[in-house]
């Protein structure tokens, strides 16, 4: 990986790896999660208690007051009137609010006098509303005879007997503590103790007792020991049954004449009629049901087409729960913040779910999707978020600007619409639901995936999907709604923000139906005094956020309100005097309220409001400054007891910028409950079957394709795999060069196979085995063979009729599958058992005193195998079969030996081959063999290098100059390169002579295609000679070579690798690196080399320059091999872990369990085909996206041996051995599925 | 595609036959399901009372309106595949659930916003409602007889209701006549589209059901 990184890229791998861990615990603990998510949406969506249902709000109109008068019964044509504006109103409701100060504030005033003698002042005006006499000529009217008179409370609200008025005029006020009694009043050691004993416990959800009685919030009361305003304002309210201008209008006057209020501008020329639709409208919400549940139908159809989504209903379920919940908790939360929206715009909601839900769970599924698949299912979950991680956090950042943006226009308008809009677009982000995901066969052991995870999306795989889905995927990876959202909002708030804002506020604010605050600024912000008086510039709009209640820095002194309006002031800046002014939200203080203020309020008389209307009357403002002398009369003994609180010592400046650090703060906060809010939700789809998917995955079963479950269908002609058999033991070494097949068998039997037709070319026996198969093993095998044979018709008896030339393919396709090959036995053969050493004990040393490493020592094995089936009549002498053909028939092949053979055979070795040795070397077994054109060089663990006609199976020479054991060869070329297990390293020419000069390329007309590398013909005379022999190459072992592109390289246990050219054997570069053994190396054509140790690293080296290119660690263990791609790395390892690696860049995309013990065999078909081996199979991988195209089973019995070694062939085809079988397997419906 | 026609074999009739009467009945339960709820929005528009009872308020509408309307998809839905099959063009485009719940849902969304939306004047609402159906019939059919049927479903339902209105049968709560005789065609359409669609996709169930059956048999 590379060391330098970009801080954006490491800032990306971190979010990935938060991500990653997070969906693994999500994935881990489902059920606590479930729970928890639950318990924080419900928790958010709480305050939406208070809100009323979606068309349940309220309904205004505002009449004016001068030409009122009580609608008609009958229902008008006027359009401009709504329907529900007819006949006289359930009740005419008269504010009266009082706005009071102890002016001015004495520093020998305590907190309590704040409110004390303010409130004391209702029960005069109490006496004077309730006295108050209007008469003129139609006679004399007093409250009695006009207020709503009320009679018992609503049974069940005994406990409020005390406060609320019984059997008489509804008139309530903070009076109603005390019975409208002044002397309780004065009696009452603690006022805020009575005004809180009535309040409920808790979050209040409908209006309560207080707000009743006070008539405005309670925050706006002051009743409080921290009242830094020094205001207190209460409303006394009358609850009229008859509408009387006159009384009213004398009413107000009266009182407004014995308390003016010089500075307020309250207009009081409109009334406004309040329509409450019905409590619970169900009926309007079964619409909004009926949308939500055809949408959910539409996301379970439109989700049904992605595969390996196990619960397309779970999945539409969650899609719909998500949106909807993180709508309502965005509103809810809106309501936390002192926004108060209705749930009138509510109806778009479900249109929401489609724009945004569908995108976003798509996109998650997609990602959770796209993991591989045979990961268990919290990986794949914890990988699939972490890979839309990066994009998630980046559109949130984006988002979160925007919206803080958006928080310091200060237009709490643009604040509430942008949580409506950016909430749901962010909360219904990241919910994944991984639950409906399909498990296939999980891999046993869960281990640690690095989450390093970059899947290339843009590769996404287009051939498994429909059009239509496409597109789907398309929008999914765009979020195209989601950004055109984002960038309408920008704009709308660039407009909003430039354009007058007074008419889209306005327009706001009525579909909100909460007065912005803000309008103060325009309307009522410019209070007359400030007009008047513009050294208070202090009053600036902020001090109107009444959100916000900050103190205002500009005191307006006791005498100016009074309307003595002086220009010069006598002390400006005296914070000490409480200023009472009259703002816009005083004119309609009662929009504060609960809407369900008025309800509630009748609903203790039993008076329902339901699809009812009351008509508010205009305010009538009382303004009243008391001395401070007053209020110190006033007080309670017990007063003066509470200490006085801590006032904040902070200047006027500092609290304006506060107002600023506030709306910070507050933007803050929001942004970090969004974050928790994304955390929260996209719990919500953790996975609910999880437990029923983590537990139960057995292994990958026969027969059981797994394409299925994907809905993909696999390739339709099923892959047959050719069965080779023929071997007694289990195969050791396997080469090819395309054409041919050779294997070599643990008793160092030599088998030649046709690689396209799998027919068994040539056997080269040893001797020892001959021996014992003629009597011993073999005959066991026809035992159970001998119904293939007899159906095959290949009499093995029948010297003349072997399953060779042109005769075994008659019996081919009755073989083809069930029938072994069954090598020809050679059961006339001379006698040769002088020349037979039968004494094992005399093994060449190396063989025993270095034991090489494991895998290489198979002498014991052969021994044993040796005395198991010791036969007591030695009888053959291995004829290296066909080498006896005759001259004429050389070509052919024919593998049945003749009587009289033996001597010929010697004497076509001696003549042709090298003439050093005269016999092939059986007692030491085969640790390295290669394939090229027709010979095949065989490495032994005596030291020596035989060459072998592949097609004739007869020795064309051989060489023993070294001793050592060849652990590994390469043949390329002409060239041999022989590593031994001393280190050293061996470079053969193999010389062809050719007697006549003839070009003569091997094969029966039948197999007519070339060869791909020169061919030997039997009649040239092959020598091979030692051209250098690099002695101590490597300090240890040699255990990998390979060579490509005119290189060699070697690598061995002493941690070095190192490169040869291989033209004059010369040392190039020594790569060191790892810190353990070389265990694998691959290099190509391309000079890519790569090698991987025992330490579980992994290097990439250039070639050119010997400069490692990058190096990581991949594996616990050995790396046991290793394949290049263009674009990948493919290794695996001891862990029976194959990974994947990014070429260029180190990274990890993705890694693969196999199964145990067959970690190693993994080849590589093209550039997106990977094939591994497992238990009695082989599976086919997608190498792009990870994903098991097919599994195909290799034998019918289904013994399950691990295939240990696996060879891609040129023409799409593989061979694998499995025990003592090898298997071909030809893949041409995945070639047409690439082509 | 035609080579199965309805009455190949004796067998093959009766089987037919059941399957047009299940799916009829289907369709007249969508369409008594859509029409209570539709009514229930319009109800919410135009009535000046809202009913004290949900059940009533569901049932405000005379009792023969829901079924009426089932009926009426019924035969929509059953004819919009044999016009299809007589006219010799198979509907091909979009023949999938996703798409025709997705129908559904615009179809929902339509009257919705009718019944929701205030618009400045009926003018404005009738081109919008226009606008929206078009764009659904484009959306989700864009076949030539859909749009036929659907113009002259739309056609022949609005004069049915007008004579009912003029009958006195039939009354609507707002008394403006030109209103609602130009937003009523169109709801009228995109409802006949929407149906058309569930009946064709209905229609292709029974057509595969069929062809397995003549492959077993």
């Amino acid at each position: 990986m590379s060391n330098r990184m970009t801080l954006r890229e490491q800032l990306r791998e971190k979010i990935s790896a938060a991500f990653y861990r997070h969906g693994l615990l999500c994935a881990s603990y489902p059920v606590p999660i479930i729970l928890f998510t639950s318990a924080s949406i419900l928790t958010c969506c709480y305050p939406l208690l208070r809100l009323p249902l979606p068309g349940t709000g309220p309904v205004e109109f505002t009449t004016g007051v001068r030409d009122y008068s009580v609608p008609s019964h009958e229902p008008q044509g006027d359009l401009e009137r709504p329907d529900w504006y007819h006949g006289p109103p359930v009740a005419y409701i008269q504010q009266v609010l009082v706005k009071a100060a102890v002016s001015p504030w004495d520093s020998s005033l305590v907190p309590v006098d704040v409110f004390r003698s303010p409130l004391g002042k209702v029960f005069s005006l109490l006496e004077e509303i309730r006295n108050h006499v209007h008469s003129d000529g139609s006679g004399v009217r007093s409250l009695e005879t006009l207020c709503l008179q009320v009679t018992d409370l609503f049974p069940g609200l005994r406990r409020m007997q005390s406060v609320l008025p019984e059997h008489g005029c509804l008139l309530v006020s903070p009076g109603n503590y005390w019975q409208n009694q002044r002397d309780l009043f004065d009696s009452d050691s603690d006022l805020l103790r009575t005004i809180q004993k009535h309040e409920p416990k808790g979050l209040h959800t409908s209006a309560t007792l207080r707000d009743l009685l006070f008539g405005v919030p309670g925050k706006y009361t002051g009743v409080s020991h921290y009242n830094r305003k020094r205001v207190v304002t209460y409303t006394i309210t009358v609850v009229l049954s008859r509408y009387d201008a006159g009384f009213l209008s004398s009413l107000r006057s009266r009182l407004k004449q014995l308390h003016p209020s010089a500075n307020c501008s309250l207009r009081d020329d409109h009334m406004v009629h309040i329509h409450f639709k019905e409590e619970i409208g169900i009926a309007e919400l079964i619409p909004l049901v009926t949308t939500y549940i055809i949408l959910f139908a539409y996301i379970y159809f439109s989700t049904r087409k992605i595969d390996m989504v196990r619960s397309k209903w779970g999945l539409a379920l969650a899609a719909v729960v998500t949106v909807l919940s993180s709508l309502l908790m965005s509103v809810g939360l809106c309501t936390l913040f002192g926004l108060t929206p209705t749930l009138n715009g509510g109806e778009i909601f479900p249109y929401l779910v489609v724009v945004i839900g569908l995108e976003n769970v798509l996109v998650l599924t997609k990602s959770v999707v796209s993991t591989p698949v045979d990961l268990e299912v919290k990986l794949r979950i914890a990988q699939g978020l972490s890979n839309e991680s990066w994009s998630i956090m980046k559109n949130m950042a984006t988002e979160l600007c925007i919206i803080l943006i958006g928080y310091f226009t200060l237009v709490p308008a643009i604040q509430l619409a942008d949580l409506n809009r950016r909430l749901p677009a962010e909360a219904g982000l990241p919910p994944s639901k991984p639950g409906p995901l399909r498990t296939r066969e999980a891999p046993p052991p869960p281990r640690p995936t690095p989450h390093t995870i970059t899947l290339q999306t843009p590769a996404f795989r287009n051939l498994r999907l429909p059009k239509r889905l496409r597109v789907v995927y398309f929008l999914a990876r765009t979020r195209l709604a989601q950004r055109i959202i984002m960038a309408g909002t920008v704009i709308w708030i660039g407009i909003l923000v430039y354009t007058d804002p007074a008419g889209i506020r306005t327009y706001l604010a009525a579909q909100v139906s909460e007065q912005s605050p803000l309008g103060d600024p325009v309307g009522g912000g410019l209070t007359p005094h400030l007009a008047v008086a513009p050294v208070f510039r202090g009053g600036d709009p902020t001090s109107t956020l009444s959100i916000h209640p900050a103190p205002d820095p500009t005191p307006l002194p006791e005498n100016q309100s009074q309307g003595h309006i002086a220009p010069a002031v006598p002390f400006p800046h005296l914070p000490s005097v409480p200023q009472i002014t009259w703002g816009a939200e005083d004119e309609e203080g009662w929009r504060r309220l609960s809407f369900r203020h008025w309800p509630s309020l009748f609903s203790y008389y039993n008076i329902t409001l339901a699809k009812k209307y009351i008509s508010l009357l205009p305010v009538i403002p009382v303004t009243i400054h008391l001395s401070p002398q007053e209020a110190i009369d006033t007080r309670h003994p017990q007063d003066t007891r509470h200490p006085p609180p801590s006032i904040p010592k902070a200047s006027a400046d500092l609290q304006t910028d506060l107002t600023l650090y506030k709306v910070a703060a507050l933007g803050l906060a929001a942004g970090v409950l969004l974050v928790l809010l994304l955390f929260c939700l996209y719990r919500v789809l953790c996975p609910r079957n999880y437990g029923r998917n983590g537990v139960a995955h057995g292994r990958r079963r026969r027969g059981d394709l797994p394409c299925d479950d994907y809905g993909y269908s696999p390739p339709v002609s099923e892959i047959s795999p050719l069965l080779l058999r023929g071997h007694s033991m289990d195969i050791e070494c396997l080469a090819s060069d395309g054409m041919l097949l050779a294997s070599c068998c643990l008793a160092g039997q030599i088998r030649v196979w046709d690689a396209q037709t799998g027919d068994c070319l040539t056997v080269i026996p040893k001797q020892g085995l001959r021996r014992c198969s003629s009597s011993g093993c073999w005959e066991q095998r026809d035992v159970w063979d001998t119904s293939a044979e007899s159906e095959c018709g290949c009499d093995p008896r029948d010297p003349s009729n072997g399953c060779d030339g042109m005769s075994e393919d008659d019996c081919y396709p009755l073989r083809r599958r069930s029938a072994p090959t069954r090598p020809p036995l050679f059961t006339d053969q001379p006698d040769l058992t002088p020349l037979i050493d039968t004494n094992f004990t005399s093994q060449p040393p190396s063989n025993v005193s270095t034991p090489p490493r494991g895998g290489f020592d198979f002498g014991g094995l052969v021994e044993r195998a040796y005395k198991e089936h010791e036969p007591p009549s030695p009888s053959a002498y291995p004829s290296p079969s066909s080498a006896s053909s005759s001259p004429p028939l050389a070509t052919q092949l024919q593998r049945s030996p003749s009587l009289g053979d033996t001597s010929g055979l010697y004497n076509q070795e001696r003549t042709s081959g090298a003439g050093t040795q005269s016999a092939a070397d059986w007692e030491s077994s085969v640790w390295a063999m290669e394939l090229r054109g027709n010979l095949i060089a065989a490495g032994r663990s005596s030291g020596k290098l035989e060459l072998w006609d592949a097609v004739e199976g007869s020795l064309r020479c051989s060489n023993e100059d070294g001793v050592s054991g060849i652990t590994a060869l390469a043949f390329l070329n002409n060239r041999i390169v022989a590593a031994r297990l001393n280190g050293s390293l061996d470079f053969f020419t193999v010389d062809v002579h050719k007697p006549l000069g003839l070009l003569q390329y091997r094969g029966a007309p039948g197999r007519g295609s070339m060869p791909p590398s020169p061919c030997y013909s039997s009649e040239d005379m092959i020598s091979c000679q030692l051209t250098r022999s690099v002695q101590c190459a490597h300090q240890k072992p040699i255990t990998v070579l390979r060579a490509a592109a005119g290189r060699v390289v070697t690598g061995s246990q002493d941690h070095t690798v190192r490169v040869y050219r291989l033209e004059d054997s010369c040392c190039l570069f020594t790569l060191q690196g790892h810190s353990g053994g070389i265990t694998a190396i691959y290099i190509d054509q391309t000079m890519v080399l790569a090698s991987g140790g025992q330490d579980g690293a992994i290097c990439l080296w250039d070639v050119l320059t010997g400069s490692r290119v990058s190096h990581v660690y991949g594996h616990r263990g050995d790396v046991t091999s290793l394949v290049c791609t263009t674009s990948c790395v493919i290794s695996s390892g001891l862990d029976d872990l194959i990974c994947i690696w990014d070429r260029s860049t180190g990274i990890k995309l993705y890694s693969i369990q196999q199964e145990v013990g067959c970690g190693a065999s993994l080849g590589v078909i093209s550039e997106s085909l990977l094939v591994t081996g497992g238990q009695g199979c082989v599976s086919f991988w997608d190498l792009n996206f990870g994903d098991l195209l097919q599994t195909v089973y290799l034998s019918q019995s289904g013994d399950g041996q691990g295939v240990r070694q696996l060879l891609v062939l040129d023409n799409a085809a593989i061979v694998c051995d499995f025990g003592s079988e090898l298997s071909l397997v030809y893949v041409p419906s995945v070639l047409e599925k690439l082509d | 595609m035609r080579a199965l026609k309805c009455g190949t074999a004796s067998g093959g009739k009766k089987c037919w036959t059941t399957n047009l009467l299940i799916r009829g009945g289907m369709l007249f339960f969508v369409g008594v399901f859509l029409a209570l709820v539709l009514n229930l929005l319009q109800v919410q528009r135009n009535v000046t009372l809202f009913p004290p009872d949900v059940i009533s308020s569901v049932f405000s509408s005379g009792w023969w309106v829901p079924p009426s309307c089932g009926f009426a998809s019924a035969m929509i839905g059953v004819l919009y595949p044999c016009i299809d099959r007589r006219l010799g063009e198979p509907h091909k485009f979009k023949r999938e659930w996703s798409s025709v719940m997705r129908c559904v849902a615009v179809f929902v969304g339509i009257n919705h916003a009718s019944a929701k939306v205030n618009f400045a004047n009926n003018f404005q609402l009738s081109l919008t409602l226009a606008a929206l159906s078009i764009g659904l019939w484009w959306t989700f059919d864009r076949s030539r007889s859909g749009f036929g049927l659907g113009v002259s479903f739309a056609l022949l339902a609005t004069v049915a209701t007008q004579i009912l209105v003029y009958n006195g049968v039939f009354q609507y709560t707002n008394p403006d006549f030109i209103y609602i005789r130009s937003w009523l065609p169109c709801i009228f359409f995109a409802g006949v589209i929407t149906m058309g669609n569930i009946g064709r996709q209905l229609a292709l169930y029974e057509y595969k059901f069929l062809q397995e059956k003549t492959h077993l048999e």
